[in-house]
């Protein structure tokens, strides 16, 4: 009660001494010689009156003041503005020559200081001709409400030009308004719509720390606009939740459409695809080597140039192992399964000792680094790009799949292997196809993942078991099972995650699929017919 | 009725494995403690524990031909079985520290009261009884996969998609025991213990009793196994492997005959984790690893499945491999192992146990082998159906 008093009373003195002050500006360097021997009270004093004086040519020495910048020389009693070694005077920022014997002494200032100095040079900048610091000045009263700058606000919102500013501005007042003890219910009630719709995520901190002070008339307004923000708050943050379910979801997507292709149309386990996609990785890192020695100019656009060496590289290896050995297993896919395992094994070892166990730099060009802010989502462009490479992928393998030659004796193949065989399809030179393809895929995946992860000979691995689950989970055959099948999981995993953390959420996927596959033993979209039915 | 099983089981080859096991069970531990040290034929301590974990290793792979084997069912979630009965033998052998941990805390193990955890949780409670935990090695991993393998089963998951979701419950189960909040010593698991039965684990006579214990848990193994396969059961659990459908259609309830060999199977798997823990001295979640059950199958492989000696054999002559090249060429064990499983896969889909019949079995034509999975898929396709009808028990030889 006594230092609301206190309050009251300082400030209806510091409005008297302001308007007083309008009329003699010329004090100005009288003031300013006085803060020299100034207590601290009497130093807010003085600060009060200097922003009241409304002349630019104060705000240097208050930034001083405020920095610990500003000292009094005892020999001579002036006041200056000392920067590393330079000694200036406060006002005209002319360089003064205190002499030999000069002794200065910094002006303290406390925490409360500091705040009537940052809120008194917002005040002062709030009538400056450059609209930037118009628009920095008015998000300091956003922050540091001060109700003694209120007439100060009204003027700059008369006079301001600039739309983007007036909001600011406009917030700024209505938040002052509404901490303020002297303004009418009526007008506290026409701020709170104002600060809902203008502090942006900043207004439930505002409103909450209001509510407390703010007369029994204006709380219900306060609550329910908390109410109603805390709600939208909930809604944006699922929203940023499906942004990320979406944005793991399409890294599995990656990872796990080249297997479904070739488990759907050869049932073939492929272990070694994961192996693929650290392929894939280690040939991003190697192209970029060869671009950073060689053509440095084009550096940023080193992922484009790894895309088709990375597809052409695993999708060549991929028919090789086709060749090698998967053929001679055809019809034993659980023997398939041990085979391609072994390979992944090799290719681990193999890769680990080219290029040592450590992980590798992939630099992002930089189109792909930093972030934006989009209706309050933070959407990192890495993640952003990925979200969308994964689409095109996913899109040009069902125009494949669906509108070339190719694609349709893969289906035909998928549905029935020797009917198509019958009527005249390679299946062998389908099978290679497939297999290249598949790894080829995952090479582009392998090239993408570079961006967000480590590259280590075991990046497959932790992949590996994440796109089987999003194979079985989809069903094979239909390329949109798995599209579901990885966002779902994808966006299941960033919803439990926030309940049961990251590793509880998982064990949670898995026995959630475990449990799902007892219902549709054949994933999601199964191929119907008797053909598949052994 | 058991009298008649057992002795059909007691066929020649399964006699000789046995005796061959009973004499090791015998004779390692009397080279390591009666010939003294330095002296030919002595076999030191550190050798016979490492026999053990390869004569325990040998009972996970029977356990899995079991499955794999016998009843074409690949699960690629054994380990699961196989650690978790080890962490019931180690949970018994934390117990059994009592105020000898580094904390001296009468109850609580060492990484509970690091944990700052003030009481123990409910399900360590009994733990401190031998025959209680001995119970839990055989419950716990049965009763898994017992409900695991009802629901699949029941549900017709066959063939790869099983495999995957096998793989998955291993995985599942590795995430959860890496949890520190779990309970079972989080990432470092269960270590540093000191006795069994009130005998020091790190004495020579300790080890050598586990040896023994090992090559007869074995043996024993290899008598189950050859009761079930020898048994009505075993032909329709081959049945099953060789033409699923087939087989519902004449009758049988396959999910059931595959529930039994499932939960089975994990039984002797959990049996060999926990007589795999106080040989090695430690069990971690490491042992959940997917991979390490994808090599159980390699082992099974190489040895030849669907045969009784086979896996023993194969999870031996695999694992001395893998000593030898850690030690001696640590880079290229993996290559090795990788070269191994394609090999194996491309170029002896019956093992050393099918090569060793194609090269000197041919002499004694007293039995054909039994159809592999390749053979029989062809028969499946047309000519033969007349195999599958009736599965008659052999005769007693």
């Amino acid at each position: 009660m006594l230092t609301q008093l206190l309050r009251l009373a300082l400030l209806t003195l510091s409005l008297l001494i302001s308007t007083l002050a309008q009329a003699q500006t010329t004090d100005i360097p009288a003031r300013i010689a006085a803060m020299g021997e100034a207590n601290l009270r009497e130093l807010t004093q003085i600060v009060t009156d200097l922003a009241a004086t409304g002349d630019p040519a104060v705000v240097p020495v208050l930034t001083a003041l405020g920095d610990g910048n500003l000292y009094l020389d005892e020999t001579s009693g002036r006041v200056v503005i000392q920067t590393g070694s330079a000694i200036t005077d406060p006002l005209t920022g002319e360089a003064v020559d205190l002499g030999a014997d000069a002794d200065l002494s910094r002006i303290r200032v406390n925490n409360g200081l500091r705040r009537d100095i940052s809120a008194a040079l917002g005040g002062l900048t709030l009538m400056s001709d450059n609209p930037r610091t118009r628009l920095s000045a008015a998000q300091g009263f956003l922050a540091n409400p001060d109700p003694a700058a209120l007439p100060l606000l009204d003027e700059a919102i008369a006079a301001e030009t600039d739309a983007n500013v007036l909001g600011v501005m406009q917030t700024a007042r209505a938040i002052t308004v509404l901490s303020s003890e002297d303004a009418s219910i009526e007008e506290k009630q026409a701020a709170v719509p104002q600060i809902v719709s203008g502090a942006g995520r900043g207004a439930i901190t505002v409103l909450t720390s209001a509510l407390a002070s703010a007369p029994d008339e204006v709380k219900p307004i306060i609550q329910s606009a908390i109410a109603g923000l805390e709600q939208s708050r909930a809604v944006w943050a699922a929203l940023q939740n499906v942004w990320f379910g979406v944005s793991l979801g399409s890294v599995l997507l990656l990872a796990a459409i080249g297997l479904a292709i070739t488990f759907g149309v050869m049932g073939v386990i492929n272990m070694a695809h994961g192996e693929m996609v650290m392929l894939g990785a280690y040939t991003t890192f190697l192209t970029q080597l060869v671009i950073r020695q060689s053509f440095p100019g084009l550096i940023d656009y080193s992922l484009l140039i790894a895309l088709p060496v990375a597809f052409l590289v695993t999708g060549a290896i991929g028919v090789g192992i086709e060749r090698g050995i998967i053929r001679w297993l055809y019809g034993r896919p659980l023997e398939t399964l041990l085979a391609t395992w072994g390979l992944s094994l090799i290719l681990q070892q193999t890769v680990r000792s080219i290029f040592g166990p450590t992980n590798q730099m992939v630099i992002a060009p930089t189109w792909m680094s930093g972030s934006t802010d989009f209706f309050g989502l933070a959407i990192t462009y890495n993640r952003f790009w990925i979200v969308i490479f994964a689409l095109i992928v996913f899109f040009m393998l069902l125009l494949i799949l669906n509108r070339t030659p190719l694609g349709l004796q893969m289906r035909a193949v998928t549905q029935n292997r020797r009917m198509a065989s019958a009527m005249g399809i390679r299946t062998p030179f389908v099978d290679a196809m497939t297999f290249g393809l598949g790894s080829g895929i995952a090479g582009l995946a392998g090239v993408a993942l570079t961006q967000i992860d480590n590259i280590s000979p075991n990046l497959g691995q932790n992949y590996i078991i994440d796109s089987f689950m999003v194979v079985v989970f989809g069903g094979v055959g239909n390329l949109w099972g798995t599209f579901v099948g990885a966002l779902t999981l994808g966006v299941a995993n960033k919803f439990l995650e926030p309940y049961a953390g990251a590793v509880l959420g998982k064990i949670l996927i898995l026995v959630l699929i475990i449990l799902f596959i007892q219902r549709r033993p054949r994933g999601l979209f199964a191929l119907k017919g008797r053909a598949i039915e052994q | 009725m058991l009298t008649q099983a057992l002795f059909r089981a007691l066929d020649k080859k399964a006699i000789w494995v046995i005796g061959i096991l009973l004499a090791v069970a015998i004779f390692v531990p009397m080279a390591n403690l009666l010939i003294p040290p330095g002296q030919f034929g002595h076999v030191p301590t550190y050798l016979v524990s490492l026999l053990g974990k390869y004569l325990s290793y040998a009972i996970l792979a029977l356990a899995l031909d079991l499955v794999w084997g016998y009843c074409g069912i690949l699960s690629l979630g054994h380990s699961a079985f196989f650690a978790l009965g080890g962490y019931a033998m180690g949970m018994y052998l934390m117990r059994q520290i009592g105020t000898r941990g580094v904390y001296g805390n009468p109850t609580l193990p060492d990484f509970m009261v690091f944990l700052n955890w003030k009481e123990l949780p409910w399900y360590w409670m009994g733990f401190d009884n031998f025959w209680f935990a001995m119970a839990m090695v055989v419950l716990v991993p049965g009763l898994l996969a017992f409900i695991f393998g009802f629901f699949a089963f029941r549900s017709r998951v066959t063939g790869v998609y099983l495999s995957i979701i096998t793989q998955a419950m291993t995985f599942a189960l590795l995430l959860a025991f890496f949890r520190n909040d779990m309970g079972f010593g989080g990432n470092n698991g269960l270590t540093d213990f000191k006795d069994i039965l009130g005998a020091p684990v790190q004495a020579q006579s300790t080890r050598v009793v586990l040896f023994a214990a090992t090559a007869i848990a074995l043996a024993l193994s290899v008598l189950v196994c050859s009761m079930i396969v020898n048994s009505k059961l075993g032909k329709v659990m081959v049945a099953v492997r060789d033409a699923e459908s087939r087989t519902r259609f004449i009758g049988y309830r396959v999910e059931y005959v595959k529930l039994f060999a499932f939960t089975v199977s994990a039984i002797m798997a959990g049996i060999a984790g926990a007589l795999y823990v106080p040989q090695v001295g430690i069990i971690n979640p490491g042992e959940f690893e997917p991979g390490n059950s994808i090599e159980v199958v390699i082992w099974t492989a190489v040895g030849g499945r669907g045969t009784l000696i086979g896996p023993i054999i194969g999870a031996i002559v695999v694992n001395l491999g893998k000593s030898w090249f850690t030690s001696a060429l640590p880079e290229f064990w993996l290559f090795a192992l990788g070269a191994l499983f394609i090999f194996v896969t491309l170029f002896l889909p019956k093992g050393i146990v099918g090569l060793w019949k194609q090269l000197f079995g041919n002499r004694r034509k007293a039995e054909p082998a039994a159809p592999t999975p390749t053979q029989s898929a062809d028969i499946e396709r047309g000519e033969d159906p007349s195999t599958f009808d009736n599965p008659q028990p052999r005769p007693a030889e």
